[in-house]
């Protein structure tokens, strides 16, 4: 998992006027990592993540993601990667088996092998009942591994997941996470915030950011050693109460 | 008893959603009440019908000894509401939310000042803002402030934490703590079962049916099986080597550990996993028992 850098940043920098919502941050995920990008809300976890998603430019710093240059190629970028939020992932007024060939179809994917992943994908889900149905009148816990499914439906090399998991039942958050281990276990690189402090444990590394800088980036067991705390819930409070921004 | 529901059940005629199944529960007064569940477990539904605003299709609920249905407008000067949706005027500036709220309720913010002191003054410095350009931590703080500017005897507060990171929802939690202390009775809904504790009681609720509801003392105590938790080198490999064994009931993921309970938990049940898992070559495995969480105790509860 060492060997493989896919995301790679240098002071990568993000002003808004005199402000720097994202100052400088450098660090490296490998292919097959589930890497945990946490801060408290106003940090600059969304700004960067745009950044890194190849919607936004920096102001300043390099960055290269799956391969490609944060500023001159962020086509590319988003050809190579997948994500997905709570708040946006799937049309709604489509059903399973629209939303499947509707992005494979954005992510240019061949008809004949949308045909074939839409069949295998339903038949994985368990969701052959309820293919020709709206995604709307899914339950919540469905929609979400749908749409985790749909975003890794080219077989990205980073699937960016933006609080995948909020509201879900404690099974289905689980259920969840299976899925992202299988996923980087094929080899796709995980890219996830999360609220839940018990969700930093499954992370392979987890970064902290605070005031728009990176503060802490190891294992959870080192943050954990290195801050002398139990839980990644007080490493997180220890590091975040010192933060001197606004939430957000 | 502030708050009454007895049997309760709403169906959403359009959707067809069962939003309750016959919820019946008290609140005494100056209580810290908790509704823990997920997302269309049916909180919001509940904080709609004890807030006046929606109907139930049979039951009946009271609040301070009125009956939601008939005496709306007596309970509405009564309470103070805080919905899940910032519901805020986001083109009036702060201060004039906060005027506007004081005088729907014939009073003024000088009157209550001392009540909301410590959570507006956090939010003085942009009284001239429009809401709608405030961050979300501010929002809730302008939104808690309007919901107490008449000082209400209760409090309802659907889903304050959502979205909110773990060092603000610390502080959120804080403020009402303080809250209660001036008497008021405080009915909360969060996603986050870790928040649970934080409560006098907590009714645990999914599908629109409450699964238990106790202090969460009392729900951790009822909680029927010997709790173990378990960890090694290799965490989705010890995931799917305990599923696979037949002596096991359930392994789930808890942070660092998996929390496992057994069909038959007899002495020998621990020294035969050791075992087991030592053949299977585990690296620096771990296993001690535990106490059983609120979040534990939820998925235990939860219907298969």
């Amino acid at each position: 998992m060492r060997n493989e850098i896919v995301i790679k940043t240098q002071n990568l920098s993000k002003h808004f006027g005199s402000f720097a919502a994202v100052d400088q941050i450098s660090f490296e995920v490998y292919k097959g990592e589930i890497f945990g990008f946490l801060g408290a809300n106003g940090a600059g976890k969304t700004t960067a993540m745009r950044m890194l998603c190849g919607l936004s430019l920096p102001t300043s710093g390099q960055a290269s993601i799956a391969g490609f240059d944060i500023y001159r190629q962020t086509e590319s970028i988003k050809k190579h990667i997948g994500y997905m939020s709570q708040k946006f992932s799937l049309y709604e007024d489509l059903t399973v088996i629209e939303n499947i060939r509707f992005f494979g179809g954005i992510y240019g994917l061949a008809p004949e092998v949308i045909k074939s992943k839409t069949e295998s994908l339903v038949e994985r889900l368990g969701m052959s009942q309820v293919k020709m149905q709206l995604v709307k009148s899914l339950p919540l816990g469905w929609k979400q591994k749908l749409a985790f499914s749909v975003a890794i439906l080219h077989q990205p090399q980073i699937v960016f997941l933006d609080e995948p998991t909020g509201g879900v039942d404690p099974i289905t958050r689980r259920q969840f996470w299976d899925l992202i281990y299988q996923a980087a276990d094929e080899g796709i690189t995980v890219f996830v915030t999360t609220h839940y402090m018990d969700e930093a444990e499954y992370c392979h590394r987890v970064s902290m950011m605070v005031d728009g800088q990176i503060k802490a980036l190891d294992t959870p067991a080192q943050l954990k050693k290195i801050y002398n705390e139990d839980s990644m819930d007080e490493v997180f409070y220890r590091l975040a109460r010192g933060a001197k921004r606004q939430a957000d | 008893m502030d708050i009454i529901l007895q049997n309760i059940c709403k169906t959403y005629t359009k959707s067809g959603v069962e939003a309750l199944k016959d919820i019946s529960f008290e609140v005494p007064k100056g209580e810290l009440f908790g509704l823990i569940g997920p997302d269309g477990a049916g909180k919001t539904s509940i904080f709609r019908i004890l807030t006046t605003l929606l109907y139930p299709n049979s039951g009946k609920a009271t609040v301070l000894g009125l009956d939601t249905q008939t005496h709306f407008k007596t309970i509405r000067e009564k309470i103070g509401y805080m919905p899940g949706r910032f519901s805020l005027y986001q083109d009036l500036t702060v201060e004039e939310n906060l005027n506007f709220f004081a005088r729907l309720f014939n009073t003024t913010i000088a009157q209550n000042y001392e009540l909301i002191k410590d959570i507006y003054i956090q939010i003085e410095p942009f009284k001239n803002r429009p809401a709608g350009k405030l961050s979300g931590g501010m929002k809730q703080k302008l939104a808690l402030s309007c919901a107490l500017i008449h000082r209400p005897e209760i409090l309802f507060l659907d889903e304050p934490t959502t979205g909110v990171d773990a060092v603000s929802r610390k502080e959120f939690w804080h403020m009402l703590k303080r809250l209660k202390n001036e008497g008021i009775t405080i009915m909360v809904s969060t996603p986050y079962m870790d928040e649970a504790t934080l409560c006098e009681r907590i009714a645990l609720i999914q599908n629109g049916q409450i699964l238990s509801i106790d202090s969460p003392e009392g729900i951790q105590r009822q909680y029927p099986f010997r709790l173990f938790a378990v960890k090694s080198s290799n965490m989705s490999g010890l995931l799917r080597f305990l599923r696979a064994l037949k002596t096991v009931q359930s392994v789930f993921s808890f942070g660092e550990y998996h929390h496992v309970t057994f069909l038959n938990a007899n002495a020998s049940v621990v020294d035969e996993l050791k075992i087991d898992i030592k053949r299977a070559g585990f690296d620096q495995f771990e296993i001690k028992e535990t106490t059983p969480g609120i979040e534990d105790c939820f998925i235990q509860l939860m219907p298969s």
